[in-house]
């Protein structure tokens, strides 16, 4: 069968990126396969476990409930898009290294993405919020204890950051 | 799995998608969110063979409050109404929507795309149903506004007509002095409910029952609204016996069993949870008084 594929032009990572696809082609794939971006994991391709989970427009979706032509002219940011530029972890990265929050890594693109929008939108988040933040993410090895030990210590790490860089400012600017 | 093969439709005005879907008739499906509809072809449960992708059809995203109620239209994401400060004015929208799935997936899904998938244990059909409200939906050459009671038809099924968009869904207010309330138990944190319960409580001056309702999920083909008010009322809403609500509200269920729960089970839920939620939503309808 002939399928009829369709431009899409997708800013990734800040990169603007073209693909040609079929119309049923999701988002997880063209970014795996079209793309060659296999950071952004696939487990269960019906919205349950959250490996797939990237920035849209820096809100968190589903990759695998998403299609790559609904998605043509927006923004994306995967895990690999997460670092600086000079390729320094970002605070969640580091919190998630720090605090043992991984053992496989399958999962972990999924919860490094959903929590970086989360803790953005809630820089000091409560135990319940924390919580709430992460439980749509399966993780099967780690367990959640270290991953939501790694959210408080991203906000703290991003937070001091801030810090830091505000007392840098004022340095400058005296 | 992947998605079975389709025609992909990505109209850019209102016209051009009802066209599309005029033309499609029964083989079109509207792709909204996603988040039920892409499951559905992932697992290959769904094959259609037009897929009409509404979201760069624009006007569809409003929510918009009056006097009479909130209408929420086609593309506002579960997440836009959930923060959305028009939808505040009817905190059932909120109490309700915290419930549905995962942040992740209400920052894609729809609340209109959830009334049209009607999933009878899906939380926004049974808060269209407790409140009374309404789906407007389009097709080339006319609209209609079909009521809840109308619209839900069975488990996945609506009035919805091939050819047809749902473009807005209306809730409407309730009077002064009343107060809800929407509790459930599901297995995990986000998933759908084993079974649950919307309330809605009115009372008069004296802070007497005057009114109160319940719509139950997971227990029936669509969801179903129990009016308990000769069971509740018009005592004061602070001695109100709930159990004689709950007992009206078991008798009028017909869940069924499943791997999850027996049906005796999920009545018995039904009944906790009713009373949780009529105490609730009277407590919160004092709290509006006071
Ligand atoms: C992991 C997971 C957990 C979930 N848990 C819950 C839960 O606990 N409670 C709950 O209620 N939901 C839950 N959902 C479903 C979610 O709320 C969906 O977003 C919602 O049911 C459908 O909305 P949508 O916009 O994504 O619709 P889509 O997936 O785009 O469409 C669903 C169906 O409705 C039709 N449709 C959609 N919009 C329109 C329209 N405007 N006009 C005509 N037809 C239309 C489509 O053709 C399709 O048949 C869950 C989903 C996932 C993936
Ligand atoms: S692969 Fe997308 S949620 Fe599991
Ligand atoms: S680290 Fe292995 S699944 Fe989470």
């Amino acid at each position: 069968m002939n399928e009829t594929r369709h431009r899409v032009t997708l800013k990734v990572n800040g990169v603007v990126r073209e693909a040609t696809v079929p119309g049923r082609r999701l988002l997880s794939d063209c970014l795996r396969h079209d793309l060659g971006l296999t950071g952004t994991h696939v487990g269960c391709e019906h919205g349950v476990c959250g490996a797939c989970t990237v920035l849209l427009d820096g809100e968190p979706v589903r990759s695998c409930l998403m299609f790559a032509v609904t998605a043509d002219g927006h923004e994306i940011t995967t895990v690999e898009g997460l670092a600086r530029g000079d390729g320094e972890p970002s605070p969640v990265q580091r919190a998630f290294s720090e605090c043992h929050a991984l053992q496989c890594g399958f999962c972990t693109p999924g919860f490094l993405c959903a929590v970086t929008a989360f803790l953005r939108d809630n820089p000091a988040p409560s135990e319940e919020e924390a919580l709430e933040a992460v439980s749509g993410n399966l993780c099967r090895c780690t367990g959640y204890q270290n991953i939501l030990k790694a959210v408080h210590r991203a906000a703290e790490i991003q937070a001091s950051e801030i810090q830091a860089a505000e007392i840098q400012a004022e340095e400058g600017g005296a | 799995m992947k998605p079975p093969p389709f025609d992909y439709h990505g109209p850019v005005t209102l016209g051009e998608a009802l066209d599309v879907l005029a033309e499609a008739g029964p083989d079109g499906k509207v792709l909204a969110g996603g988040q039920s509809l892409i499951p559905l072809l992932n697992m290959r449960l769904a094959a259609p063979a037009h897929i009409v992708d509404v979201n760069r059809v624009p006007g569809l995203d409003g929510i918009e409050a009056g006097q009479d109620g909130v209408r929420v239209g086609a593309l506002a994401r579960h997440a836009a109404v959930e923060r959305s400060p028009e939808a505040a004015a009817l905190p059932l929208l909120r109490q309700a929507l915290r419930l549905v799935a995962h942040p992740v997936i209400r920052n894609r899904g729809t609340v209109v795309g959830s009334l049209v998938h009607a999933d009878p244990s899906a939380e926004m059909p049974a808060v269209l149903a407790l409140l009374g409200g309404s789906v407007r939906l389009a097709a080339r050459g006319g609209e209609r506004e079909v009521a809840a009671a109308d619209f839900f038809t069975g488990p996945m099924e609506s009035a919805l007509r091939p050819g047809e968009l749902a473009v807005s869904a209306f809730f409407p207010a309730l009077p002064g002095r009343s107060g809800t309330a929407f509790h459930e138990v599901s297995r995990r944190h986000g998933d759908y409910a084993v079974a649950g319960v919307a309330a809605a409580v009115t009372l008069d001056e004296d802070l007497r029952v005057t009114a109160a309702r319940v719509a139950c999920v997971s227990v029936g083909p669509v969801p179903v609204v129990v009016d308990v008010t000769t069971a509740c009322g018009p005592r004061p809403a602070g001695s109100a016996g709930w159990e004689a609500a709950a007992a009206a509200v078991r008798d009028r269920i017909e869940p069924e069993g499943d791997i999850h729960a027996t049906a005796d089970y999920r009545r018995h839920l039904t009944g906790v949870l009713a009373v949780r939620a009529l105490r609730d939503a009277a407590a919160a309808a004092h709290g509006e008084e006071a």
